[in-house]
Parts: structure tokens; sequence; C-alpha cells
């Protein structure tokens, strides 16, 4: 059933990695996504695995779950594989057969590719998986304030992003009862063919748009009744605050980074 | 005859998850053809996923459902011909309105069936009748009516396929008092008139004892009791117990009663409490 799916990744946990300041992961992950770039060789890359292995045994997600963030990319990394072992070409051949050569320097390339891909996403996974949607969406908006500057709305993405949030569940729950209650008068919701397709997605997709606009209708209502004016001036029940823990994590990951582009040189 | 047959019918949301819970357990019953039951459980009590398996759009977890004394998860029967013979109204019936007209939102379910285009009308009109959609409303938008009349324009749209049952989850909740009182009793003109098998699924136990015939109580998942609605009551306290309410004229019986004053354990109506009140102050003053 529709039900089923979930949407958000996060676990809810007490670990030092949780209780990081989401504004400080958001940019670990992306110096953690550097560091992957930085890396040339093998062992930067190792390192640099290690490093993330080591943070999800501490966040105390389970390792199944790396599993589950890299199979939406499967096809991505599969393509990136076979792309970089048959097309990168060097002066050592490792098997010719046929009109297929296999140079040394594919070998290693398409690896450290693939490698480098599925630490990437296991890396970035981390953050949903320790951070909530709104932990997320404030930390956005802190971190975008500069842009204010500019005069780009940054409070009023972040205040759409959480209610879209917010809302999902809801409507999934909505689509549910309204297929319950067309398929109970006879609606053929798997008819073949695109346009009866189309024509029997009419029943559930009006009823649906209804209640979604006068939920937003009635939303909008409720938070002009409560003065709602947008950011400006606006005060939070809970408010982002850096620690020490987040000062030091940012220290080891910066060391980190430091030993990677040392054994750039080196080697 | 029997309408409807259950056989030790359970069911389980989520299996396989954390958040596995049995929502129907162990439910055996049989309603008979043409009565007008009512159904009566807390929030969570498994009432609206036990009625979502006499149409077919639940599969139970175990046991078998019967519909017209035919088994409906065989091979040779089709599911969705069930939905024809079971009609089904959900909570918030409204909510299902889609198409531009009235006339045309009454028509789906008819036209679901494959019925010719005199039959749909012949239909759409004497549901509309049934459930008092006023013919000038037909040309209109189901939008632009009021919730009540939006409910009706709902459940007509049910009406109109001539289920042999009827099933009803809360039909009138959310109405006004006005509302409330109109769909019910057109609920009930329509199971005198058509002779059809209704069951009617509530929170209040007034609602219930007015219209139905036979009462099933659930309770966590389970038939906790089914009765006629005259003995329903001889039961009072369990009902208590569970937490569901009686009908306040039953309180006042059972007040009396404490106070040695025995009225009977079948008053759920102020008419008959009156007369059982005079009944009994007339034997007194003899």
């Amino acid at each position: 059933m529709l039900k089923d799916i979930t949407i958000g990744q996060y676990f809810p946990g007490d670990s030092v990695i949780h209780r990081l300041d989401a504004r400080f992961k958001i940019v670990f992950s992306i110096l953690a996504a550097a560091m992957l770039f930085t890396a040339q060789n093998f062992i930067g890359l190792g390192i640099a695995a290690v490093f993330i292995i080591m943070c999800y045994a501490v966040s105390g997600i389970r390792f199944r779950m790396i599993l589950k963030s890299l199979k939406p990319i499967v096809p991505l990394i599969i393509f990136t594989g076979v792309l970089n072992l048959f097309f990168i070409k060097g002066e050592e051949i490792l098997l010719s057969w046929w009109i297929i050569t296999i140079h040394t320097d594919g070998l290693r390339t398409s690896a450290f590719m693939v490698v480098r891909i599925i630490t990437l996403i296991t890396g970035m996974s981390l953050l949903t998986y320790t951070s909530s949607p709104i932990m997320l969406t404030d930390a956005i908006e802190s971190l975008l304030s500069p842009l204010k500057k500019l005069r780009f709305p940054v409070h009023e993405l972040a205040m759409m992003m959480m209610i879209a949030l917010r809302f999902i569940p809801l409507l999934i729950e909505e689509t549910d009862k309204i297929m319950m209650a067309q398929k109970a008068r006879g609606a053929n919701l798997d008819a073949k063919g695109l346009i009866k397709k189309a024509k029997a997605l009419i029943p559930i997709l009006i009823p649906l748009f209804i209640s979604a606009f006068k939920r937003a209708n009635e939303l909008a209502m409720a938070m002009e009744c409560r003065c709602y004016r947008g950011g400006e001036g606006r005060t939070r029940l809970k408010k982002l605050k850096a620690s020490i823990l987040d000062f030091l994590a940012f220290g080891l990951i910066l060391c980190v980074f430091g030993i990677i582009i040392a054994n750039n040189f080196a080697f | 005859m029997t309408a409807i047959e259950t056989k030790k019918l359970s069911y389980k949301y989520g299996i396989g998850t954390p958040f596995e819970i049995k929502a129907v357990d162990d439910i055996s019953l049989t309603v008979e053809k043409g009565s007008f039951l009512g159904i009566i459980g807390h929030t969570g009590s498994g009432k609206s996923t036990l009625i979502q398996h006499l149409n077919g759009l639940l599969k139970p977890t175990h046991g078998e459902i019967l519909i017209n004394e035919r088994n409906i998860w065989t091979k040779e029967v089709n599911i969705r011909s069930i939905r024809f013979e079971v009609g089904l109204v959900f909570q918030y019936s409204e909510h299902q309105l889609f198409e531009e007209t009235v006339f045309r939102d009454i028509a789906f379910g008819p036209k679901n069936i494959g019925l010719s285009e005199e039959e749909i009308k012949a239909r759409v009109m004497r549901a509309a009748q049934a459930m008092g959609v006023h013919e000038n409303w037909l040309s209109r938008s189901p939008f632009d009516l009021s919730g009540g009349q939006k409910r009706r324009v709902a459940l007509a749209g049910v009406i109109a396929m001539e289920p042999q049952i009827l099933v009803l989850d809360e039909p009138a909740a959310g109405l006004d008092p006005y509302g409330r009182d109109k769909v019910l009793t057109k609920i009930k003109e329509y199971h005198e008139n058509s002779g059809i098998t209704i069951l009617l699924v509530s929170h209040s136990m007034e609602d219930i004892v007015k219209y139905a015939d036979k009462v099933i109580v659930m309770n966590k998942g389970g038939l906790f009791l089914y009765e006629k609605t005259d003995k329903v009551f001889s039961h009072a306290d369990e009902i208590v117990e569970i937490g569901l309410d009686v009908p306040q004229i039953t309180r006042l019986a059972r007040l009396l009663k404490a106070r040695g004053i025995d009225i009977g354990d079948d008053i759920y109506t102020v008419e008959r409490a009156k007369a059982r009140i005079l009944e009994l102050l007339g034997k007194a003053k003899k």
C-alpha cells in the first residue's frame, strides 16, 4: 500500500553525530565530498572511507542502511564502472578478446570511480540519517542567510520546504483513502493502455487537488490568524547552537583532510 | 438466507515491519439478508478494517468471507463484481466527489458496471430521490453544495449501483444535527423500501440503536458483543466497562434500577421509557 512508503530517512538517536549542529553537519558533508575528490590515490580514498565508516559506527546507524542508501544509484555505479573499464586506455594491456581490450589503467580508474561514488553517497546519507528534516531546513535557512542581503527569500524558501515535508504523509494517506473510495465505486485503477490509465486517474486526482488546495487555504488562514508575517525579527523555539563538540568535529575533519592532501604529495 | 458470513477472519497491518498490528482478530459472524446491523466500537477497534473486507478492498490475512454464500477470494470470483454487490460508503464520503455535475458523479458507479445509458439514468434518478438529492441540483457542480448535501450526493453515488448489501462508515460524522437526522432517516427509509441489507458503522450508540435491529460491539479487533438491539443493554455494564457510552435514557433506567425501580433492561428510547414508567405508576396507584 501507499502507506508503506517512508519519506525522509531520519533515524532518531542520541549519538555524538546526532547531537552535532545541523549547520555544521551540512558543512562537514561538503568537506567530506571535497575530501573524496581531492584524494588522488587509493590510500587517500581508503582513509576517507574508513573515516566515514567510523562515523557510521559512532552514530549507531546500522550498516545495513548503507546498502539501502546505495540501492537507487546502482545503475549509475554500473554505468560509471563499465564506461571507465572499457574506454580508459593505458600502456599495459590486461586482457584482450575479440574487440574488447581492457587496460590495467582502465581497471584501476574504474575501481577508483566506483569506490569514490559509493563513499560519497554513503557519506551524504549519514547527514539525512542523523538530522531530522526540520533541523535540516533550519540549518539551510541559517546557512543561506547571507543571501538575504541580495533579497533572496531565504526564510520563505525554508518555510515552504518545511510545509511540504509536513504535508507529504498527509497527502499519501489522503490518496490512499480516495483510491479506496473510488475502487469501492468500481473504478478500474489497473486499466491497461495510456489513455485509459490517465482517465482512471481523474477520479483520484481531482478530489486530491481539491483537498490539497483546501488544506493550503486553511493553513494560510491559520498562519495569518497568528500574525505570521515572514522571517524578519522572527525568533525560534529551538535555536541551533554550536558547541565545543562541533568545533572538535570540525578540527577532526580538517585533520583528515590534511592527511589526504599530504598523502597526495607523498605518493 | 445469509448475506454476509465471515469465518475466523483476521487481518494484520504492516506484516514483517516493527509496526505489525492485528487490526481484526478472529471474527466469525453471520448477517441475515435484509437486516439493519449497527457496528459500534472505539477508534482503532477494527470496525473500519472489518468493513473494508466485505467488498474485497482488503484481503484477510486469515479466514474466509462469504458474500451471498459465495467465498469471494476464490479464482472464480471477479473481485470487482463484489464491489457492485456490496456498496461501501467511506467516512467523509463527500471527499470522493470529482465530476462536473452531480448527475455525472452519481452515474460514475453505474457506468463502471457497464450499464446502458437509459439504465444509468433511471438508476441515478432513483438513487437521487432515495437520498433526497433535489432534481435541480443534478446539473450543478457537486462542489457548490453544502456539506450535508454533498454527503447525500456521495451516498447516492453508491446507492445508484443498487448493491444488495450497503455498508456505511459513519455516514453522519461531522454533520450538523439537521444534516445528521436527514441522512440517517433517508438511509432508514431506503432500507425499508428496498429491503437490502445495511451495515451502519457509528461512534454514537444513540444513532445505532435508533435505526439498527441488531448490534455488533467491537473491542480491540475482536467481536465483543453481537445481539438484537433489545437485548444489547442487558450487557450495559460490560459496554460501559470497555469505555463505550450507552444512551442517556438507558443510563437513567440503570440509575433507577440501582434505586430499586426496575423499568427493564431494554430501554434505549425515551418513548419506551415513558411507557414503562407510566405503566409502573399506574400499577403503583392501584
